[in-house]
């Protein structure tokens, strides 16, 4: 049997029934494994959340371990006791805050509709933490994060990660050289709210300097170290009704 | 009777020096300099690629007498693009960690022109079993360069080799350090990926006269 291949009607029939056939599949196995999907992406913010403040299972000076996922569920509603939500200017408790897509609200900020910030509070060890996760853009795409905070506005820890960020460059600001540098650091420096600076040669590669609200920047990866220091600005700037409410004076 | 013939050998043997898709046939460029800064991100990307290849070529192959050849281009990118979607969506489910660092590489297997090119000059004029053997082969000819240009630039760019320092610590000056020794922070950047494959592409083509194209 030999079928003519380069009639027109052969060629829209076998594009139709392609597209069928793989789009089909595609949203089998999409509808099949989004409950599992859902579940992995819900663990892993609560590793981050966790991961900021300081809640992890590194082991040495380079490595970033976060708490394992058979365990993460059970501590992330240990340690932390409050989720809320900073809505114009009003802080409401709100339980599950951590699955708000936080870029859909800062759209909706935007566009001057009315936003449902998440914010959180955790306890561990006696210290309080607060915990304000934050969004912005790299080099190619998305870049986000959380930063945990205690009452004197000293970053006690962060966690950053990134979409597309370009492997051994932008994407090292996942790596613990570069997220260790921001402890310490102040985000209200006399009083004042701004955020954290990524700069090249402040002469201070190892940040022993922690005053000066800047960190080293990473090689080869300027635009990514830029996009990381205008999201935390902007998270501050967004957050700030709530920072200036726990602030101790 | 033996599993490969001599024929069918070379169809994986080719492909990995006389007939490389980077070096010679010059393909894949691409990625070859945008991952390559570190070791890891090779090897994932080489696995990826094995993956697709091995199996688009089968697909593509078993189609062959099937397909209108007017939107050929079309059917292939559709193949690929499916592959890639199914291995991310199952590493998303089950290896959620592997997935992140995958996601970086899914566009561009999907643009990578190796695929492509195997696809149009050979699965669509051979059987199954041979499209494999090519797929795997060029796979792995891709994956070699890929590999030795990852291991220089982040042996000679950051002195580790998957994130583990392989030259002593670079701020406790130990190791090489403690000798002047600095890690040359132009190798982590696309540039000197450019440069490598040059080099590499140079030293084959000494070695193999045959190979320099006639001016």
């Amino acid at each position: 049997m030999s079928i003519n291949t380069e009639k027109n009607s052969y060629t829209i029939i076998f594009a139709v029934i392609m597209v069928v056939v793989v789009g089909s599949l595609l949203a089998l196995m999409a509808s099949g494994l989004k409950s599992k999907i859902k579940e992995n992406e819900r663990f892993e913010k609560q590793q981050n959340i966790l991961y900021a403040m300081g809640v992890n299972r590194n082991q040495d000076e380079s490595s970033v371990n976060f708490i394992p996922t058979t365990e993460v569920e059970s501590i992330f509603n240990n340690l932390i006791e409050g989720q809320y939500v900073l809505s114009g200017g009003e802080i409401q408790a709100q339980e599950e805050a951590y699955l708000i897509d936080l870029k859909k609200e800062i759209n909706k900020i935007k566009k001057g509709d009315k936003a449902s910030l998440p914010l959180f509070v955790g306890t561990n060890d006696n210290q309080k933490y607060y915990i304000i996760p934050m969004y912005g853009k790299g080099l190619w795409d998305a870049i986000w994060g959380y930063m945990a905070v205690d009452e004197d506005m000293i970053i006690k820890g962060v966690y950053f990660d990134h979409k597309a960020e370009t492997p051994g460059l932008g994407a090292n600001i996942k790596l613990r050289y570069f997220m260790d540098d921001f402890i310490g650091e102040s985000i209200a420096s006399n009083g004042k709210f701004g955020g954290i600076s990524v700069v090249k040669g402040n002469n201070d590669p190892l940040n022993e300097d922690k005053s000066d609200a800047e960190v080293d920047a990473l090689a080869g990866a300027t635009i990514t170290g830029n996009g990381v220091s205008d999201m935390i600005k902007e998270s501050v700037k967004l957050y700030q009704p709530f920072l200036q409410s726990i602030m101790t004076n | 009777m033996a599993l490969l013939s001599k024929k069918d050998t070379n169809l994986i043997l080719d492909p990995l020096a006389d007939n490389n898709p980077i070096t010679i046939q010059v393909l894949g460029i691409c990625s070859a300099l945008a991952i390559t800064a570190e070791l890891k991100a090779s090897v994932v990307m080489s696995i990826s690629v094995l993956f697709v290849m091995g199996i688009g070529n089968v697909v593509i192959s078993l189609l062959r007498n099937l397909i209108p050849s007017k939107i050929r281009i079309i059917v292939q990118l559709i193949v690929i693009a499916a592959l890639v979607i199914i291995v991310d969506q199952v590493l998303k489910a089950f290896a959620y960690e592997l997935s992140k660092t995958l996601s970086v590489f899914v566009g561009l297997i999907i643009t990578n022109c190796i695929i492509m090119g195997r696809f149009e000059a050979f699965a669509l004029g051979n059987g199954p079993w041979r499209s494999f053997l090519d797929g795997i082969g060029n796979a792995f000819g891709y994956a070699v360069i890929l590999i030795m240009v990852g291991f220089l630039r982040e042996l000679l760019g950051s002195g580790t080799l998957f994130g583990v320092p392989v030259l002593g610590d670079p701020i406790a000056k130990t190791g090489l350090y403690a000798f002047g020794y600095e890690n040359n922070g132009f190798m982590i950047i696309p540039p000197a990926a450019l440069i490598v494959v040059g080099v590499l592409i140079w030293i084959q083509r000494a070695q193999n006269k045959s190979l320099i194209e006639e001016a």
